[in-house]
């Protein structure tokens, strides 16, 4: 691979907030959004970028799309500078910011992507091609005609996506990609992204606070906490290493005192049912049966993997 | 930059034409009001000519050629004024016209003259037609002077384009701009000519008046309209125009540039 889809070295973005003190004076803060950013992305790659609220995700990406000028530090998308060459890089990039409205309210959808056909001078070949690839993987013909200010919330989303990838771009950036979809509509988007970046390398980064899309769809997953980046690798090796607990439920024969085991201690107990934390890397589920059941007959029982839910949700709380 | 080809601009205009026309009540209510108000603004004016024969070049058939005219004027120049910028900018919308590989003023100019055209006819054409049916206001006979006042209606749009872009974008300094607004909004409403005509106005006024860009926007198209300006001062009136036009424009652009270099855009 020659240049990198997305380089970062030692980034950062401060924002200078004022605010009153008395009546007359101000007072001038320094908000470090984000402090001291590195990583790079390889074309064809697609990564999630994840963090709690306020970590800096959608600062990084405003940086990265030229919509934000870092305080210091260097970037490159694209082999272009993003705020300086920005209207280039414009071409070449496909931005989808979930909360806000992209497509113009007052239109009708399909007006709107006439007008990203002209704005991004799409040839006539490729927008056929994918207006009706994206029609047919996002369901849109039932509200092609209708306007966007009359749009659901999943349907313009599914507009959305469909604005941001007309013009067949090298790297997308999506935040919130499946914000307000439900169960179905969120599969075909997560397929049809997994689509575009299998079948036309196009590189993704995906921030999004469902980490199931995360942990469908992509290889890698950064972890970004007040500006910093606190994990960079895939969903095995982030499971492994913030979530070596596991657990063991246990149907006990009769209601009983909480176990005691060494190496591992009762969470949660609900009437014959008990719950059973371990460090997975210390101790073997079959062990720790095997020790409980010599202290009290057992009905059944089950071993809980860790969610990745779980796992972000105690580096997030580890931290705070 | 990237070369952008007419067919974007032609293509946006459309876009900005449809969605105007996506709401025809709000239009019919509009027109009916224009013309509601131009019966007011006729019957006062007129009363000037109570005890004088014409005041400058304007005689009282020419006033009420004015008058309908302004009328249908005014929501082509918009001379309430218009604040989509401004907001985009305040609640970071504006991130999403940054992504585009466009200049997002380049993009409102287009858009700009697609509301113009609606506006132009479904705005502009009724007060003019009551004006000329009902009270003879005059409709020029020579057909050069049509193409002129065309010509100085699509420069009084971009003039009044740029003034806005200017006061829009004080809004990447100060998040509120209503302030701005306001006061752009009374400034633009005398001196452009479209309360009274300039010439109606003391000397000392007329003068500050014809010093700003303004008149551009109003009296210069109203002016070659009712034969106030004719012969070869309509090129000087054009020229005025276009330099106006340009010179804001370009210091719209550079507002753009200073404004988005400390942009914070603002949660999302």
């Amino acid at each position: 691979m020659s240049v990198p889809a997305i380089e970062l070295e030692h980034v950062g973005k401060d924002f200078v907030v004022r605010r009153a003190v008395g009546r007359f004076r101000r007072k001038t803060d320094v908000v470090s959004a984000v402090t001291d950013l590195s990583f790079s992305v390889e074309r064809g790659s697609l990564v999630g970028y994840i963090g709690p609220n306020g970590a800096g995700k959608s600062t990084t990406v405003k940086m990265l799309t030229g919509i934000l000028v870092p305080s210091r530090g260097r970037i490159s998308v694209a082999g272009l500078v993003p705020t300086r060459q920005r209207t280039q890089l414009a071409q070449r990039i496909g931005v989808m910011f979930g909360q806000r409205v992209q497509l113009w309210w007052d239109l009708p959808l399909i007006e709107s992507f006439e007008l990203l056909r002209y704005i991004y001078r799409i040839p006539p070949r490729t927008y056929e091609r994918n207006l009706s690839t994206f029609r047919r993987l996002l369901d849109l013909d039932e509200f092609l005609r209708t306007p966007v200010r009359q749009l659901s919330l999943g349907q313009r989303v599914r507009g959305e996506i469909t604005g941001a990838m007309l013009h067949d771009p090298e790297i997308v950036f999506l935040d919130e990609p499946t914000i307000g979809l439900d169960v179905v509509a969120r599969q075909r988007v997560r397929e049809f992204l997994l689509s575009a970046n299998r079948e036309r390398g196009m590189t993704v980064l995906l921030t999004s606070h469902d980490l199931t899309d995360i942990e469908r769809l992509c290889s890698r997953i950064l972890i970004i906490d007040r500006g910093r980046l606190i994990f960079d690798g895939d969903i095995d090796t982030l499971k492994a290493r913030y979530g070596k607990e596991r657990v063991l439920v246990v149907d006990l024969e009769e209601p009983g005192p909480a176990l005691q085991l060494d190496g591992a201690r009762v969470i949660r107990i609900e009437g014959p049912r008990q719950w059973i934390a371990f460090d997975g890397e210390r101790l073997s589920a079959a062990q720790l049966t095997a020790a409980a059941a010599a202290q009290a007959p057992l009905r059944d029982l089950t071993v809980q993997e860790p969610e990745i839910e779980d796992v972000v949700r105690r580096i997030y709380q580890e931290r705070a | 930059m990237l070369p952008l080809s007419l067919r974007t601009d032609l293509e946006i205009a459309r876009r900005g034409y449809q969605r105007y026309a996506a709401y025809p009540l709000a239009t019919a209510a509009g027109a009916f009001t224009n013309i509601i108000f131009g019966l007011m603004r006729g019957s006062v004016l007129l009363a000037l000519f109570a005890d004088r024969q014409r005041i400058g070049a304007y005689d009282a058939a020419a006033t009420i050629t004015y008058v309908w005219l302004t009328q249908g004027l005014l929501n082509i120049v918009a001379i309430w004024g218009w604040q989509e910028l401004a907001l985009r900018v305040r609640t970071g919308d504006i991130a999403t016209d940054l992504i585009r590989p466009i200049h997002p003023i380049r993009a409102l100019l287009a858009a700009e003259y697609g509301r113009a055209t609606y506006q132009l006819v479904f705005r502009g054409i009724p007060p003019v037609a009551v004006g000329v049916v009902a009270f003879h206001a005059a409709l020029p006979s020579d057909a050069l002077v049509w193409l002129a006042f065309f010509a100085s209606l699509v420069l009084a749009v971009a003039v009044s384009f740029a003034f806005r872009m200017l006061y829009n974008l004080a809004a990447f300094w100060t998040t509120d701009t209503r302030g701005t607004m306001i006061l752009a909004l009374v400034v633009m409403t005398v001196f452009s000519g479209f309360t009274i005509p300039i010439q109606f106005f003391p000397p000392w006024l007329a003068a500050i008046a014809y010093a700003t860009p303004f008149p551009a926007m109003v009296q210069t198209p109203v002016d070659i309209f009712v034969g106030a300006t004719a012969g070869p001062p309509v090129l000087v009136a054009l020229a005025g125009q276009l330099a106006w036009a340009l010179a804001m424009l370009a210091a719209s652009y550079g507002l753009f540039a200073l404004g988005t270099r400390r942009l914070v855009v603002q949660g999302g």
